[in-house]
């Protein structure tokens, strides 16, 4: 594959995974049940990692860290899997109090990403005032316009992280990557939040490939925010991942109903969780094939 | 008044939640909440709020309002989560949630039950409701009125009310009523009942104390148009039934 003379960042999940390192900081990208990297999520489960604060609009890639005890703190402003509005998991986490949480609105959360992003110590936002997001995160400050309206506004601090996963349709073995979906998410200000980012994708390409594919708006994220690129394909499953596939609603059930009940959680792990990445789509395909 | 084959709750409900848009303009509905306020939004818009911006529930601002569960077949518009946010602040923005619990002042909760620290029950987390309601026009459809989600306190303020800064609470749309908050210290009133429902029942199942005018009226029908576009056009397979416990 022609990179142009650029050194290869293509790396394995396992990789990724390894170069975790308990306690640090790490951003997810994609939203709720949507173009999670969800291949890099499950190569985490797999190491000793722990201690992890979690920057996510959260789906099943926060249920399934929770559930294999990874998470100190979580930062986020919901959890869902779209379709299926809760998550087990994350909601046994809160209600056992094994996490912390920090809880913000949607977009006092972007505007964390995007002071994190641009290197700012805050953005200001009046998004958050009279609520009780402001009651169970006291360390948040305001600030005062210093114009006329003197107006008060929530001064939310960068969301840095030391670390970021996203996962896009398309990258080149550079880091350059393509989104071809109705909508980028926040991937690209957590590429640009973190120190390092890691993007998976559904295939690799050919930089030249990338016009073929989309229009030139579509390369969300470049290669100076990139440290690294994995081909995983079906990787976001069973997240939605337009245009490539959907969301696959009815794993997401069967995720659901096992992760309600710890004896079909426990058969669920066995299943689909005690293997490497082939292992799981191995597996998936397995069940798909039963259940038509 | 209608000729049609009996007129359901679920319809009466919708176009309770389309007549929250009355007025509207050229903004963005963003009827989250469900099937009913969906469908109303896009009735509204179908019929006397031509002008109203809708999705097709994903990031498609649609040239026309489409059938709940289909596509845009044609976009007049992008409107990604980001933007959607943006919006928020710029406030051209009508919402409506479903809340989890709310007060007599329209505080809602949508994120836990119980203490926050550790929460009886973890919903889905505040959401975008702390700016929604801060800033924008914010309604809400309750599907299933009770004591339960009208209540006298809510354990997480997750949508600022009038007594918190709220820039409009509209109204509520439930399956018994629609309330606003239409009194002096803006608490909530019964505006009307829906055909079948007695003010009693209301009252029953609101767990703070409502301000009930002496004369309280009856929810409107939707009229033969307005069927006829639910019914054909916006919702032929029904999914507004589902949604409201018969």
């Amino acid at each position: 594959m022609s990179n142009g003379g650029t050194t290869s960042k293509v790396l394995s999940p396992e990789e990724v995974a390894a170069s975790l390192e308990s306690g640090m900081t790490l951003g997810i990208g994609g939203w709720g049940s949507r173009r999670k990297p969800m291949a890099l999520v499950r190569a985490i489960l797999r190491t000793p990692v722990t201690d992890l604060t979690v920057v996510s609009y959260g789906g099943p890639d926060v249920g399934l860290l929770c559930a294999a005890g990874k998470v100190r703190r979580l930062v986020t402003a919901f959890v869902t899997m779209d379709s299926v509005p809760l998550e087990p998991h994350f909601r046994n986490a809160r209600q056992t109090g094994s996490i912390e949480l920090t809880e913000y609105d949607e977009g006092m959360f972007m505007f964390g990403l995007y002071a994190a992003a641009h290197r700012l110590p805050f953005l200001p936002t009046p998004a958050g005032l009279g609520s009780d997001v402001m009651r169970v995160n006291p360390e948040l400050k305001t600030v005062r316009s210093p114009y006329e309206d003197g107006r008060e506004l929530v001064a939310v601090p960068a969301l840095t992280m030391d670390v970021a996963l996203v996962h896009m349709n398309r990258a080149d073995s550079r880091g350059n990557a393509q989104y071809l979906g109705p909508d980028p998410y926040m991937d690209d200000l957590f590429a640009k939040a973190a120190d390092r980012t890691y993007v998976s994708c559904e295939r690799l390409v050919d930089t030249a490939d990338f016009a073929k594919e989309g229009p030139l708006q579509s390369l969300l994220i470049s290669r100076a925010h990139v440290a690294g690129v994995v081909e995983t394909p079906n990787g976001a499953h069973f997240t939605d991942c337009a245009p490539d596939f959907g969301r696959d609603e009815a794993f997401q059930k069967l995720y659901a109903q096992s992760a309600a009940d710890p004896d079909k959680w426990a058969a669920f792990q066995d299943r689909f969780l005690s293997g490497d990445e082939a292992a799981y789509q191995d597996a998936v395909r397995a069940w798909q094939e039963e259940s038509r | 008044m209608s000729t049609l084959t009996s007129i359901t709750r679920a319809e009466v409900c919708a176009a309770a939640c389309a007549d929250l848009f009355r007025g509207d303009g050229e903004i963005v509905a963003a009827a989250v909440a469900g099937f009913v306020p969906m469908l109303g939004s896009r009735l509204a818009r179908a019929t006397f709020e031509p002008d109203l911006l809708t999705t097709d529930g994903g990031p498609a601002l649609s040239a026309e309002p489409v059938p709940l569960g289909r596509p845009a077949a044609t976009a007049e518009g992008w409107l990604p989560f980001r933007d959607h946010l943006w919006l928020v602040l710029n406030g051209r923005r009508h919402v409506v949630m479903g809340p989890s619990q709310i007060d007599a002042h329209g505080n809602t909760n949508i994120s836990c039950i119980g203490d926050w620290e550790r929460p009886a029950r973890q919903l889905l987390g505040v959401r975008g409701g702390p700016g929604n309601t801060l800033l924008n026009t914010t309604s809400y459809w309750v599907p299933k009125h009770s004591t339960r989600v009208f209540t006298e306190k809510v354990d997480m303020v997750s949508g600022v009310g009038w007594d918190r800064g709220a820039h409009e609470i509209r109204a509520v749309v439930s399956n018994l009523a629609v309330l606003d908050f239409g009194t002096p210290d803006r608490r909530m009133r019964l505006r009307s009942v829906h055909p079948g429902v007695r003010v009693e029942d209301v009252v029953a199942a609101t767990g703070f104390e409502l301000v009930v005018p002496d004369e309280v009226p009856e929810t409107r029908l939707p009229d033969d148009e307005e069927l006829r576009v639910m019914r054909e056009v916006l919702d032929p397979k029904g999914l507004r039934e589902r949604e409201v416990p018969a």
